[in-house]
């Protein structure tokens, strides 16, 4: 057993560290400080500048991606260190939705006229994707949706209603799985992956608002949408293998532990300003031991994800397991924000930034903690809910 | 990076894995915890010439060099069997303590008796009002000439009805909680002045009360230095610490898998109890928290054990969150065996006692959160104003 990293690892590490430092821009940082300080959306250029910056490096906006794609192929300890690093700098995330979902599709089983139109603009990050899965009928069930396309020459017109669609009011694409036979005797063998141009007209995106107040996701309606059919990916009907591929691409980082690690860090600080009984707060008992819980679970979850990465790095998976780093993750991270919020006391309360009240009120580093909270009920439901996470589990890991 | 284990790591572990397979199936290891004896020597020869003994010993005293992944292979597989021989007692805490403190005439006198087989020393630490604290120390030594006199209670001694030979932590100087002034001796378990109680545990092994009166003991058994022994002994503590997480990794497996196969094979209302969802993610929980378990427990065997500070660490992160695991794994397993989970007849309740019992040895949850959260919470930061908050 050897856990540290191999001399060339290190060599990509440093690499790594130095480009961020250098690259990095401050105005982002700021721009984004600030707003995540007053609760404020971020724009299309704050959640996009940086992997526009990757984009110009050796294809590093696509850690994953193949090089004949323009990607980076890093290995997947490379991959790690690259998220850790940036998780570490606190970048600004990479959007998933065209690097690691649509891309790899498109690559995969798209033909050349798609690779060549639509890879670079992931690539680079010019082009914004969104995800259209979710309807309102179908969640967990995701195989009973209902949008559908009908084929009429040479184009589908799609009908229906997407929703959860996140991001989607920044987004120039959307992939699409849709019913293009309502006939079938199983209900995922009548889904294709369609490819959709937002600007087409008959797409209506309307914003939901989340318990927080922001506005992450939306609804996304088609009414009469004449879709070219060499947008479709691979063959007709066969949409559902691509998506059960998309959703193992999805799972890389998905335990999000380096930015655990530095939330709970941000929550030592706050706790060390913070005061209760007299004393700073990291020094009260059940507050300290809850820090020490949420870092036990962090650093069960780290090796974990370092035995995953190592069997991954060996050529055996990653597998189901996946799920157990989705669900354990997403614990975390909720454990994480509730202790953020707990930290502050009653500066929980104010809900600043918004069309109500501009003045702000309180320490800097309280404000929207709260929100945060509320915010992160969605991680153990999005991407495949934990209790899905478990079924899945069940059936591919314990066979039951 | 890698979590393999190396060619002679393999070839330990496959050994070890047939040695419980062949010599201690269930059957057997029933027949052995109901003997007088509590234990059959002849495993001690066999762990001998398997050179198990030496796992841990220096290659100069005869020993196989071994490291912390060597012991976690040795007792993984030792509590896949729930194999009651005294191997942590004795070659893991008292061995280490005599590799650790011993004069070179000792080690060189000890070591290869221990190795061969022929003596087995185990450690007498604990005191009835001393709970989880290595340094509440009331058992007294008193200059007398050349020799000590000492005087003292030490309980729930493992293994010592096994033992031919008991290290005995005393105090020489100081307050009963005082870390320096703990001295500790060798001592042959037959000399005039040991009295054992010797008794069997909930989880079927053995333990004794240890009655030490006017104990004539000379200068020259005194191992490590006089009065400064504490240091020696929470590092050992906290290796063995560590060999038991191991052991529980193992029961764990166990407790989960046979779970899972029972639950399959269950039938009621017409079908597996596995196929309800309720089981099902019971299950999966279970799964979990074993694999939670063992990575804590891969983080402890490779976390730098040579600096002290990092050690405790190691030991308290291991030892607090397999103890939260062994609680979730050990009472669901029951939980889902239903009537057969609370038989003394069927295996499963063997191992979650002897899980369970694992849990407290060494000290609890409750004390390695503590201790963990003493060595990790305390200190203030200073906030950085300029920072985002960054929580998603």
């Amino acid at each position: 057993m050897d856990t540290a990293f191999s001399s060339e690892d290190l060599k990509f590490q440093s690499e790594v560290r130095e480009f961020i430092s250098s690259n990095y821009p401050k105005e982002l940082k700021d721009s984004i400080g600030t707003k995540r300080k007053t609760g404020k959306e971020l724009s299309r250029d704050d959640l996009m500048s940086w992997h526009k910056i990757l984009g110009k490096h050796n294809g590093w906006s696509a850690p994953g991606w193949p090089k004949q794609y323009g990607g980076a192929e890093f290995s997947p300890t490379q991959k790690y260190i690259f998220e850790q690093e940036c998780a570490r700098a606190e970048c600004q995330y990479i959007m998933p939705f065209g690097v690691n979902m649509v891309g790899p599709v498109i690559y995969t089983f798209g033909n050349d006229e798609q690779k060549a139109k639509h890879l670079p603009g992931i690539l680079s990050g010019d082009v914004f994707w969104c995800q259209g899965y979710s309807e309102p009928g179908s969640g967990s069930d995701l195989a009973s949706l209902k949008t559908s396309a009908v084929k009429e020459g040479d184009h589908y017109v799609v009908n229906g209603q997407k929703t959860w669609t996140t991001l989607a009011q920044h987004a120039d694409w959307i992939f699409c799985l849709v019913r293009t036979n309502p006939d079938a005797e199983k209900p995922q063998q009548g889904i294709s992956f369609l490819l959709i141009d937002m600007k087409t007209p008959g797409i209506t995106v309307r914003p939901i608002k989340l318990m927080d107040g922001s506005h992450e996701v939306n609804e996304t309606w088609f009414d009469n949408v004449k879709v070219p059919v060499e947008n479709l990916i691979g063959q007709e009907n066969m949409g559902w293998t691509y998506a059960k591929f998309l959703l193992a691409h999805e799972r890389s980082g998905i335990a999000g532990v380096a930015r655990s690690k530095k939330a709970l860090e941000r929550i030592k600080q706050i706790a060390s300003a913070e005061m209760s009984y007299g004393e700073p707060l990291i020094q009260d008992p059940a507050f300290k031991s809850k820090i020490a819980n949420a870092e036990l679970e962090l650093s069960s979850l780290e090796y974990t994800e370092l035995r995953t990465l190592a069997k991954d790095s060996a050529g055996k998976g990653p597998g189901p397991e996946s799920s157990l780093l989705k669900i354990k993750g997403t614990d975390i991270q909720q454990m994480v924000t509730e202790l953020a919020m707990e930290a502050v006391g009653y500066y929980a309360n104010p809900h600043l930034g918004t069309t109500l009240s501009n003045e702000y009120v309180g320490p800097d580093y309280a404000t929207n903690l709260s929100g945060s909270y509320f915010n992160f009920r969605k991680a153990s439901i999005y991407g495949g809910s934990n209790e899905i996470q478990r079924n899945i589990i069940a059936k591919m890991v314990l066979g039951l | 990076m890698n979590f393999d284990y190396t060619e002679e790591q393999t070839l330990l572990e496959n050994m070890v894995t047939s040695f419980v397979r062949d010599d201690y199936d269930w059957d057997t290891r029933c027949s052995i915890v109901k003997t007088e004896e509590g234990w059959k020597e002849e495993n001690w020869k066999k762990f001998a010439e398997l050179g198990l003994l030496g796992v841990p010993f220096d290659e100069d005293q005869g020993g196989l060099g071994g490291e912390a992944t060597d012991i976690m292979i040795v007792m993984e597989q030792f509590g896949k069997g729930l194999v009651v021989e005294p191997y942590m007692p004795s070659i893991i805490l008292a061995g280490g303590l005599i590799s650790k403190l011993g004069s070179a005439d000792q080690k060189n006198s000890i070591i290869p008796e221990i190795i061969s087989g022929d003596r087995r020393y185990v450690f007498a630490y604990a005191e009835p009002q001393s709970r989880f604290d290595l340094f509440d120390v009331k058992c007294s030594a008193t200059l007398d000439g050349d020799n000590y006199i000492i005087n003292g209670f030490k309980s729930v001694v493992f293994g010592a009805g096994m033992a031919t030979h008991l290290i005995v932590s005393t105090r020489t100087e100081g307050d009963q909680r005082s870390k320096s002034g703990i001295t500790l001796f060798l001592v042959d378990i037959k000399s005039d002045g040991i009295t054992l109680q010797n008794y069997p545990t909930i989880d079927e092994y053995r333990a004794s009360e240890v009655v030490i009166e006017n104990l004539t003991v000379s200068k020259e058994n005194i191992l490590g230095e006089l009065g400064n022994s504490y240091e020696a002994i929470e590092e050992q503590v906290d290796l063995s610490t560590i060999a038991i997480c191991s052991e529980a990794v193992g029961i764990l497996q166990v407790l989960k898998d046979s779970t899972n196969d029972y639950c399959k094979n269950r039938k009621q209302f017409g079908q597996s109890i596995s196929a309800n969802q309720a089981i099902q993610h019971r299950l999966v929980d279970m799964m979990i928290e074993y694999e939670q378990a063992k990575s804590i427990l891969y983080m402890a065997i490779t976390a730098d054990l040579s600096n002290s500070d990092e050690r405790r660490k190691a030991a308290s992160a291991a030892k607090a969150r397999i103890g939260k695991a062994i609680k979730f794994v050990g009472e669901n397993a029951i939980q889902l065996h239903g009537g057969m989970g609370v038989v003394d007849e069927y295996m499963i309740s063997h191992f979650f006692k002897r899980a369970t019992m694992i849990g407290i040895l060494f000290g609890n949850v409750d004390f390695h959160m503590k201790r963990y959260t003493d060595l990790t919470q305390s200190n203030i930061q200073s906030i950085n104003e300029d920072d985002g908050i960054n929580l998603s």
